[in-house]
C-alpha cells in the first residue's frame, strides 16, 4: 500500500474517506476508485445521475490580446471558431505530431482561454505551452485554484437546477457559463466523460465539500451515488473516448486515433501539424478500433491482438461493458485490419481468445 | 465477517475446507471485498496437477485480473460450474456455494501448516 500522506489530495479527500470510498493511487494522486462498487455506479450514471471528484484534473488559463494565437499555435482544433462561452475537445501535440495530452479549450472571452487538461499531465503541458509563447499573452497554471466536481447522468440537470438560478437548460452541449451554484462563484460547463448527459462544475476549493454534500442531497430523490474512477473508466469506455497513456500517447498521432474531427488542418500551422501531412499524404499504418470478446476472457489494457495468429496490435483499454452485458475494448491494429467485423484473437494469458471488430462507440445514450 | 473455524487460511486470502483426502479451496471474504464486482473466472481443468503456491486460475473483477494460488499440492477432481455463469456468487458468498476447486490432497496434513481463522483475521487487521 502507498503512504497516502504522500500523495496529492483534492479538497475532498476527507469527505471520501468519510463516506467509505476504496482509495488509490491515481496519477500521483490519493483518489477515489469506488464506493458503493463498479457497477453499481455505473449504472447509477447511466440510469440516474452519478457525483464525480475530478478535482485532480488540471486547469491552465492563456490570457492577452493575443491568446488565441497561443492556443491556436499549441492545440489542434480551431479556438478561433469557439464563441464566448463555448467549449471543444482538442489535441496538445508535439513537434512529432504525437499526444501531449488531449484537454478542453473554453472561451472565457477573447483574451483569457481556460483549458481543463488530464491530471498527471498538467505540469507537462503548462511547460509545453509557455515554451511555445511567443505572442503577447501569458500562460498560468491554475489547478490550484480549482475544484472540479462532475454531475453525470440522466438527472444531472435536475439535480444541479436545485441548487442554481443559472438556467442550465439554456447552456447548449460544450457550452458553458460563469454562474453560481448555492450563490457562489462556478463555472458551469454542459461537459463530461461518461457518455451520459451531464455538467461539470468548477469552484473554489474551500467550496467543495459543501457543494459536494449539497449535490449528494439535491439528487437523493433520483437516487444520486457518488461515484470513482473505476466506473468513469468504464463509462468513457463504453463511450469509446480516449484515455491518455492508453488510446493515445506521444506515440501516437490524433489521425491513428480516430480524433481526425479535432485536427483543423486548414487553420493555418500548428505544432505537430507537418508530420500529420506527411501521414495524410503516405496513408496511415494503423488505427484504433473496438472489439467485442467472443470467446471466454476479457482482453485488458496492453494485451496482445492477433489476427489468424500472426501478432498485429495491442489493446489500449479494456473490460466488462456493464450497459451491454458483454466484454469491449478498443486497440490498435494495421490500418487493412482496423475495420468492423474482423476476427481478432486477444492474447489473454497466453492463451488466444476469439474477438471481433466493432465500431467505436459501443454505446450512445438515447436521446 | 466471520471466518469458519473449521477452514484453514493463506496470506495470498484462499481457503481450504478438508474432507478426508480431499480440499475444497475458494477466495475468503476479505479477498472478494478487497477486488470488487467480480466479472469473470477463469479455473483449471479437471485432472490438472497443482503445486502448492502455484498459479491456477485468475478472478477478473471489473478492474482488475488476480491470480488464484493453490494453497495445497494435488490434483483438482472438481470445479464450480456455477461460476462460470455466475461470476457474481464470488462476491455474495465466497465461504459457501462459490467455492473454486476440490482437490485430491498429496498430503492432507499440509492443510494443518495453513493459518486458522484466528491468525487469518489478525494478518488481514494488520
Amino acid at each position: 500500500m502507498s503512504e497516502p500522506s504522500a500523495l496529492l489530495k483534492t479538497p475532498l479527500n476527507a469527505a471520501h474517506r468519510a463516506h467509505g470510498a476504496r482509495m488509490v493511487d491515481f496519477g500521483g494522486w490519493d483518489m477515489p476508485v469506488q464506493y458503493t462498487g463498479i457497477l453499481d455506479e455505473h449504472n447509477t450514471v447511466r440510469n440516474a445521475v452519478g457525483l464525480f471528484d475530478v478535482s485532480h484534473m488540471g486547469e491552465l488559463e492563456v490570457r492577452g490580446p493575443q491568446a488565441l494565437s497561443l492556443v491556436n499555435h499549441v492545440s489542434t482544433n480551431n479556438a478561433a471558431r469557439l464563441a464566448i462561452g463555448q467549449a471543444h475537445y482538442s489535441g496538445l501535440l508535439y513537434e512529432h505530431g504525437g499526444f501531449a495530452d488531449d484537454i478542453l479549450v473554453h472561451k472565457v472571452a477573447d483574451d483569457h482561454y481556460f483549458l481543463c487538461v488530464n491530471a498527471s499531465n498538467q505540469d507537462k503541458d503548462f511547460a509545453h505551452i509557455a515554451a511555445a509563447n511567443r505572442w503577447d499573452c501569458t500562460v498560468e497554471n491554475s489547478g490550484p485554484k480549482f475544484a472540479q466536481i462532475a454531475v453525470q447522468g440522466p438527472k444531472a440537470a435536475a439535480t444541479l437546477q436545485k441548487l442554481t438560478k443559472t438556467d442550465l437548460a439554456a447552456i447548449r452541449y460544450y457550452w458553458f457559463v460563469d454562474g453560481e451554484v448555492s450563490g457562489q462563484w462556478a463555472r458551469i460547463a454542459h461537459t463530461g466523460y461518461t457518455g451520459e448527459d451531464g455538467f461539470e462544475i468548477y469552484i473554489a476549493p474551500e467550496l467543495a465539500e459543501a457543494r459536494w454534500n449539497e449535490l449528494l442531497a439535491a439528487g437523493a430523490g433520483f437516487g444520486i451515488k457518488p461515484a470513482g474512477l473505476g466506473a468513469r473508466n468504464t463509462l468513457r469506455l463504453e463511450a469509446g473516448m480516449a484515455l491518455y497513456g492508453h488510446e493515445i500517447d506521444a506515440s501516437i498521432s490524433p489521425l491513428e486515433a480516430g480524433l481526425q474531427w479535432i485536427v483543423k488542418m486548414d487553420k493555418g500551422d500548428f505544432l505537430g501539424r507537418a508530420p500529420l501531412e506527411k501521414q495524410k499524404a503516405e496513408g496511415l499504418k494503423r488505427h484504433l478500433i473496438g472489439f467485442e470478446m467472443r470467446g471466454r476472457g476479457i482482453g485488458r489494457d496492453g494485451y496482445e491482438v492477433r489476427v489468424g495468429g500472426a501478432p498485429a496490435g495491442w489493446v489500449t483499454s479494456g473490460g466488462p461493458s456493464p450497459t451491454l452485458n458483454k466484454n469491449i475494448g478498443m486497440c490498435y491494429l494495421p490500418i487493412e485490419k482496423a475495420q468492423p467485423g474482423v476476427a481478432i484473437e486477444v492474447m489473454v494469458r497466453d492463451q488466444p481468445v476469439e474477438a471481433v471488430t466493432v465500431p467505436i462507440p459501443f454505446y450512445k445514450r438515447p436521446k | 465477517m466471520t471466518y469458519p473455524e473449521n477452514y484453514r487460511y493463506t496470506k495470498e486470502h484462499e481457503w481450504v475446507s478438508t474432507e478426508g483426502d480431499t480440499g475444497t479451496v475458494g477466495i475468503t471474504f476479505h479477498a472478494q471485498s478487497e477486488l470488487g464486482d467480480i466479472v469473470y473466472v477463469d479455473l483449471p481443468k479437471v485432472g490438472t496437477k497443482v503445486e502448492t503456491g502455484q498459479s491456477f486460475g485468475s478472478v477478473e473483477s471489473v478492474k482488475a485480473v488476480s491470480d488464484i494460488y493453490s494453497p495445497v499440492a494435488g490434483e483438482v477432481v472438481a470445479i464450480n460450474s456455477l461460476l462460470a455463469d455466475a461470476p457474481e456468487k464470488l462476491n455474495e458468498d465466497p465461504h459457501g456455494t462459490a467455492w473454486l476447486v476440490k482437490i485430491k490432497l498429496a498430503d492432507p496434513a499440509q492443510v494443518d501448516a495453513l493459518l486458522d481463522a484466528a491468525a487469518y483475521q489478525s494478518f488481514i487487521t494488520g
